[in-house]
């Protein structure tokens, strides 16, 4: 039996085309995938995210805890509310997950992670969190809606009452905070404004309900997909996964290696690789007609690499992909599209931020 | 439901074929078809004077989610193509059996008609699917 959202009747009265999600059931889309995009881009859209996992982590440990458990250091989070995103890496220096952890006090962080993931982040979680003492709860009582877009924050704000418009009131990106029954935060995985609210889930149809009432359009997992392609944000199991180093997946910047003392699980393997050199995970684009898909061959006079996301951008018009190939690949590459060899433009994996086109 | 018009003639992999007269049939893609490709942002096209075998693929549909091949439903001579597909590729998905065609055949041989569904044929291919 597929697991259901509690927005799963609101998804099919909506008309959503549901699909198969590791095991979820979620809307792939409600009719066009490309006006979704375009509504995130333009104006204001919503995901149904309630199938992410949520896990609370208390104790008084817990901080230590994190700086072993995560690549990036939560040492940098000194303000109640801010969050860091962060590669959770294996002893071999593969990525277990990508996560966002939020600051909220010296003895409770909360993660976020993958749904896809979801049994084994927490039994690795939950092993590691024990030489610390630490308490590992998840939160499935929680729903959790992603708004995103230029008219986001402010569609949200007339749902909001004045203590929770104030508590949220110059929140800078990246931050989250409980605000009456609501867990705001300015994240997402769009390259736009926005906010996820987590909330109760007996709350969450009504909250959609004014969602779409305040003109934010219901998106799908489609959509969600081109626009993080968009951003640049990588997609665990496609663009890195437990066989893959963070650095070949454009994940360096996640990594915190001062100060040099702080171990952290995965940190030798990880020195190695980086005296040893990675491929490296690269934008591509290709402006003739032609979709660039996951799985395809790229060749460069360095050698070949493989796409790991490719799609149609509906903001650029053409097509975009994340490649990892060698570390000496330049600024052309040729992708093998059915038999065919089509050349490409070797980019920075970052194609579309704030409605901004970065190519 | 899909929407399945009781005047065309179909093939199993999801191609329409209406008569024209002359011997000439303009092919689509069903409605069914568009469904599960999603939006389309490309169809590349057969050229103008192509010969072509019934099953050849001679058309691609890339939609955000899939390359699909599209194949001749009879043999015959391309005779025209949609060229309104290179700019509007959705015409596709929301005209699928009129502005959305594809391109049209001068058949070789009217027999290989006997080899495609009719309506009811092809609501038994997509119920089983």
């Amino acid at each position: 039996m597929a697991q259901k959202t509690v927005l799963h009747a609101s998804h099919l009265a909506a008309g959503a085309k549901m699909v198969d999600f590791f095991g979820w059931e979620m809307p792939i889309n409600y009719g066009s995938q490309i006006e979704e995009h375009h509504a995130v881009r333009q104006d204001a859209g919503m995901f149904d995210v309630s199938h992410m996992t949520i896990v609370d982590l208390t104790g008084a440990n817990t901080r230590n805890f994190l700086r072993f458990l995560v690549a990036n250091d939560v040492a940098k989070l000194t303000v109640p509310g801010k969050a860091l995103y962060t590669g959770m890496l294996n002893e071999q220096g593969g990525v277990i997950d990508d996560l966002i952890v939020y600051f909220l006090q010296e003895d409770f962080f909360r993660l976020v992670v993958n749904s896809a993931t979801r049994e084994k982040d927490l039994a690795h979680i939950s092993a590691q969190a024990k030489a610390f003492d630490v308490t590992v709860t998840e939160r499935p009582e929680f729903a959790m809606i992603a708004v995103q877009g230029p008219n986001a924050k402010a569609k949200v704000a007339t749902l909001l009452t004045a203590e929770q418009q104030a508590a949220v009131a110059g929140m800078k990106p990246f931050f989250g905070v409980q605000a009456g029954d609501l867990f705001i935060a300015t994240t997402g995985y769009t390259g736009e404004d926005g906010y996820e609210i987590a909330l109760p889930n007996e709350q969450a149809a009504a909250l959609w309900a004014q969602l779409v009432g305040a003109g934010v359009k219901p998106c799908g997992l489609g959509a969600r997909d081109t626009l993080r392609l968009e951003a640049g944000m990588n997609l665990y199991g496609q663009d890195m996964d437990e066989t893959v180093s963070p650095l070949a997946a454009n994940m360096g910047w996640t990594i915190a290696w001062e100060p040099s003392e702080r171990n952290f699980i995965g940190r030798a393997a990880l020195e190695q690789a980086k005296a040893t050199g990675t491929e490296k995970l690269v934008g591509l684009v290709m402006e003739q007609k032609g979709v660039l898909r996951h799985g395809q061959r790229v060749v460069t006079p360095a050698g070949e690499g493989v796409i790991t996301s490719g799609t149609f951008s509906p903001t650029l018009g053409f097509s975009i992909a994340m490649a990892r190939v060698p570390a000496a690949t330049t600024d052309t590459a040729e992708v093998d599209i059915r038999g065919k060899m089509v050349a490409v433009k070797v980019v920075k994996p970052a194609f579309v931020r704030a409605g901004k086109k970065l190519v | 439901m899909s929407n399945i018009p009781a005047n065309l003639k179909y093939a199993s992999s999801h191609e329409w074929l209406r008569a024209d007269g002359d011997g000439v049939y303009t092919v689509g893609i069903t409605e069914h078809a568009q469904e599960l490709l999603g939006d389309m942002v490309f169809v590349e096209l057969p050229e103008v004077g192509d010969t072509v075998s019934q099953g050849d693929d001679c058309a691609v549909a890339e939609s955000v989610k899939a390359a699909s091949d599209i194949y001749a439903p009879v043999s015959g001579e391309v005779v025209a193509v949609n060229d309104a597909l290179s700019d509007s590729p959705e015409l596709v998905n929301s005209s699928p059996y009129e502005d959305g065609w594809m391109f049209k055949i001068k058949i070789a041989d009217e027999a290989e008609l006997s080899a495609l569904l009719d309506a009811a044929g092809y609501q038994g291919v997509i119920d089983e699917a």
